[in-house]
């Protein structure tokens, strides 16, 4: 990567395993207050990062020692003993010109390592007050300093550098100073990107509006969240400034006779055929400075931007279930197995990275009937959804079923290798997601996303299943199909995006339809349109429905029976009736009194949750 | 799309613009004094003062850049002051050269790193533990040792490709071949390793999303949705740091054409910069302002091709 800098876009790798796929170094995702007094130690914690710490600061004292460590001066040359052979006096042997090896890589580092440090300090001179002030005003600066800093990146620095040497003469320190004004725009765009995102914050309109100065906000509450993410990117640039500080002294165009281990590099280059080994100390020199550099960055990163959550799957999945039981479970409804849907005794673990099981679906027992809606209601968490993925086989990453028995139209899913499972998907089992949106690719468009499933399951060509997709679109009443069919999902509203999602659903004729709060995520009058079709076409086609919610207003309104369903427990089951009207269960009772429409007016402050309201 | 890229070409033009008028005047900062360089201290200054007239260099700098501006519009980059030849012929010489690299480059750490970031972020385990380590080990080299180390074992112990020199295409394509894959290897370390691991993450980012989960309802097997789906929309990020990394891979060049004794341009910016030969400096910048402008409209283009909604913009 020589002569790429750093733009505060690529970020380089972290070094933990599980690091979080992030578009770039994430500006204002980062937690305010991220350096705290404990990050040196946590650091330090971290065996890569106290490795690598260790490293670099050996590298720096060796150097900064040379001359009481250095057998010799790094340019005592005696020709006599040019490749000779490690020996006491000379323990890393001698280069071409009789030169002592470890004295010149001793001297040498002084040379690259100042020199990088020059470039470090110009490039945060330069960056990090102008994204200050870009970020936290804005304005004509902005628009002017990101313009000047679009043209900077556009230009290769090596490229520049060699221009430069041509007027500035070749003087490698003045060079370095060019290279600090390349590498600024890495820290201006990583300041300005911060600041500007924390500007918006409330706590620091909260300080503006408590009369702060704009100085004491900077101060007090900006370069806080911006010292984080500037050390991680110093450790970045001043790699980068090593590799090209070494490169042009390897094209032997930076100072000339001194010793620095790219020119030590280039003389071994010279030699390549008669003692491959020269190369092996300064190119170890430039590979461990930079490797600790790099990796410190990493683990920095880790320790400094230590993200909320942490969760192995960026908590997608919520099984935050106590594994106490704290509500007793009901009794099971007895009698034979429904043939349609049937879940038994069904437990859903996650594996987590240590190994360690967590489940989140303790024993459930369900019965969906051919042409039946059937409820499953409980809050965000109970393991509603968890079920509902058992039954289709979507479970996330690391989820998988425990025990326990699921039969869809008479056949056993648990345990079901995904080749078979993926059969039943589509034609005989069918899904109906809660957010529209985010459920349909953006990059394909409406009629693609519904004929690519209809092909695949049902085996049409093309063309009949384009004919098909056009009849549903108008099963699911979409006033222009043809015209629906060419459009992306971000050119339909969330309401027709829903109407799509049922039609594909319905696609392939299913027995049994999963809808996972199919309304949750829509306005009012859109929601009941919604719940209108859903009732309409399960009547019309006899389907069975399972229909996760969370609100018993659509349970009053559409169900034939409820499973309610706590903490990863069904804890009471019965008619759509028996449950709204009279609940046995303490908390199906605390559900029901959450959503009363007669309920007392509450306290103006406090927030309603919209979907719980809507009946 | 016309339309943006209308205004995406306007908008190069006007950077290369400013970074030529801005390379010029920097340029003229230092008092080369070019014509007693090239005839000599000895020669009279009678005779020096007439080679710089010559040169045009006793005019004020913007009327130099201005002439040298018309002229550069209409391809003439003029003439080297130091060994007179045309511009334009010697960078268009060594053009082919540098394209074969670029493009071999590109197409090695396009492929190759698709395949590494897609099976890392699908099939996580081993491949994903090598695509990380690669990640960090080919931040952290630098290029020109990665390099060293490749001709040490390719060339110099197992004596598979040869260390030094170039073959044109048109002279021996099997010869070419073997010219150009050392070189192509070694600017390719830096690029797989920083778009594979782009790969991988945009990769498991797309499997995380709601609509994999909803097509794998529907009833599609996986490997058509990775390849289909997965694959389209993890393309745009990776896009855009293989464009990134353009930029870099010119820097690259000019080491790799080095060590390797490729006549491209990447050694002629070496050869001719240290010598303070403006006519060819600018050349060779504006060069790769251009370089750098057209791989970015590319790749904003192809985004816009793989993903609707940039397109609106």
């Amino acid at each position: 990567m020589s002569g790429n800098l750093p733009t505060g876009a690529a970020a380089p790798p972290r070094t933990a395993h599980e690091a979080e796929p992030e578009a770039g170094a994430g500006p204002g995702s980062v937690a305010p207050g991220s350096v705290r007094g404990g990050a040196v130690r946590r650091l330090l914690r971290n065996p890569l990062g106290a490795a690598s710490a260790v490293v670099l600061l050996l590298l720096v004292v060796a150097v900064l020692l040379a001359p009481l460590l250095a057998p010799q001066a790094p340019d005592v040359s005696s020709l006599g003993d040019a490749f000779a052979g490690p020996d006491a006096a000379h323990p890393l042997g001698m280069d071409s010109a009789g030169r002592d090896i470890l004295s010149r890589i001793l001297y040498g580092g002084r040379n690259t390592l100042g020199g990088a440090l020059i470039a470090l300090a110009v490039a945060l001179a330069l960056g990090v007050p102008s994204g200050l002030y870009a970020g936290y005003y804005g304005g004509r600066f902005d628009s002017v300093a990101g313009w000047g800093v679009n043209l900077v990146m556009a230009l290769p620095a090596m490229v520049v550098l060699l221009a430069s040497r041509a007027i500035l003469g070749p003087n490698v320190w003045v060079l370095m100073i060019v290279l600090g004004v390349l590498a600024s725009p890495s820290f201006f765009r990583l300041v300005r990107g911060i600041v500007a995102g924390v500007r918006k914050e409330l706590y620091v309109d909260a300080a503006r509006v408590s009369g702060l100065s704009d100085t004491r906000i900077v101060v007090r509450h900006i370069l806080v969240v911006v010292r984080g993410p500037v050390i991680i990117q110093v450790a970045l640039v001043a790699g980068v400034a090593i590799g090209l500080q070494a490169g042009l002294e390897f094209l032997g165009v930076g100072s000339g006779s001194s010793a620095t281990w790219g020119a030590m590099l280039n003389e071994a280059f010279q030699n390549i055929q008669r003692a491959p080994l020269l190369m092996l100390w300064p190119g170890l020199a430039l590979g461990l400075t930079n490797g600790a550099l790099v990796l410190l960055a990493g683990a920095l990163r880790d320790v400094l931007e230590e993200r909320g959550g942490g969760g192995p799957d960026g908590g997608r999945v919520a099984p935050r279930t106590k594994e106490k039981p704290s509500l007793p479970a009901a009794p099971v409804e007895a009698g034979a197995r429904s043939p349609l849907l049937s879940v038994r005794g069904l437990t859903v673990v996650y594996g987590k990275p240590d190994g360690t099981r967590k489940q989140v679906v303790h024993g459930v027992d369900l019965d969906v009937r051919p042409g039946e809606i059937v409820g499953l209601v409980g809050e965000s968490g109970s393991g509603k959804t968890q079920t509902a993925f058992s039954v289709l086989g979507i479970l996330p990453e690391g989820g998988r079923i425990g025990t326990g028995s699921i039969t869809v139209a008479g056949r056993e899913v648990a345990g079901l290798p995904e080749r078979a499972h993926r059969a039943l998907r589509g034609g005989t089992v069918a899904y109906v997601p809660q957010e529209p949106m985010s459920n349909l690719d953006p990059a394909f468009t409406i009629g693609s996303q519904l004929v690519e499933p209809i092909r695949q399951v049902l085996g049409l060509s093309r063309k009949e299943a384009a004919a098909r997709a056009l009849d549903l679109l108008r099963l699911v009443e979409i006033p222009a199909p043809e015209r629906t069919m060419r459009l992306y999902p971000h050119e339909i509203s969330g309401g027709m995006a829903q109407r799509v999602l049922i039609a594909g659903a319905m696609s392939c004729d299913p027995e049994l339809l999963i809808a996972d709060e199919p309304t949750t995520a829509l306005d009012v009058l859109v929601q009941a349109e919604i719940l209108g079709l859903l009732r309409r076409l399960q009547e019309d086609r006899g389907l069975g429905v399972l229909l996760v919610t969370h609100n018993l207003g659509v349970v009053a309104d559409l169900c034939d029976r409820v499973a309610v369903m706590s903490d990863g427990r069904i804890v009471e089951t019965g008619t759509a009736e028996q449950i709204v009207h009279s609940p046995e269960h303490p908390y199906t009772r605390s559900l029901l009194g959450a959503v009363l429409d007669d309920a007392p007016a509450r306290e103006p402050w406090q927030q309603r949750k919209a979907r719980s309201t809507t009946v | 799309m016309l339309n943006f890229i209308a205004r995406r070409i306007a908008a190069g033009a006007l950077l290369l613009l400013v970074i030529s008028l801005l390379s010029y005047l920097l340029l003229s900062i230092p008092d080369l004094d070019v014509g007693r360089q090239l005839l000599g201290q000895g020669a009279d200054q009678a005779a020096v003062d007439a080679k710089n007239v010559s040169l045009g260099l006793d005019r004020p700098v913007l009327v130099q850049y201005g002439d040298w501006l018309a002229h550069a519009v209409r391809g003439d980059l003029g003439t080297s002051w130091f060994t007179s030849e045309d511009v334009a012929t010697t960078v268009s010489a060594r053009l082919p050269v540098t394209a074969s690299l670029m493009v071999g480059v590109t197409l090695v750490a396009t492929v190759v790193s698709f395949l590494l970031g897609v099976w890392a972020g699908v099939r996580r385990g081993a491949v994903d533990r090598f695509v990380q380590v690669l990640g960090v080990v080919g931040y952290a080299l630098p290029g020109f040792l990665v390099t060293l180390v490749i001709v040490l074992v390719f060339a110099v112990n197992l004596n598979w490709f040869p260390a030094i020199g170039y073959t044109p295409f048109a002279a021996s394509p099997s010869g070419w071949l073997s010219t150009i894959t050392l070189p192509v290897l070694s600017l390719s370390v830096a690029s797989v390793a920083g778009v594979s691991q782009q790969v991988r993450g945009a990769v498991i980012d797309v499997l995380r999303q709601d609509y994999v989960r909803t097509l794998r309802a529907r009833g599609l097997p996986m490997s058509r949705i990775v390849f289909r789906h997965v694959l389209r929309n993890a393309s745009a990020p990776a896009l855009s740091v293989l464009g990134m990394q353009f930029v870099g891979l010119l820097g690259g060049a000019v080491l790799v054409e080095q060590i390797f004794g490729l006549p491209g341009i990447g050694s002629m910016t070496v050869t001719y910069t240290t010598r303070g030969d403006v006519p060819v400096i600018m050349a060779l910048v504006m060069l790769t302002v251009v370089g750098v402008v057209l791989i970015n409209l590319l790749v904003d283009v192809m985004i816009g091709w793989l993903n609707p909604k940039a397109r609106v913009a």
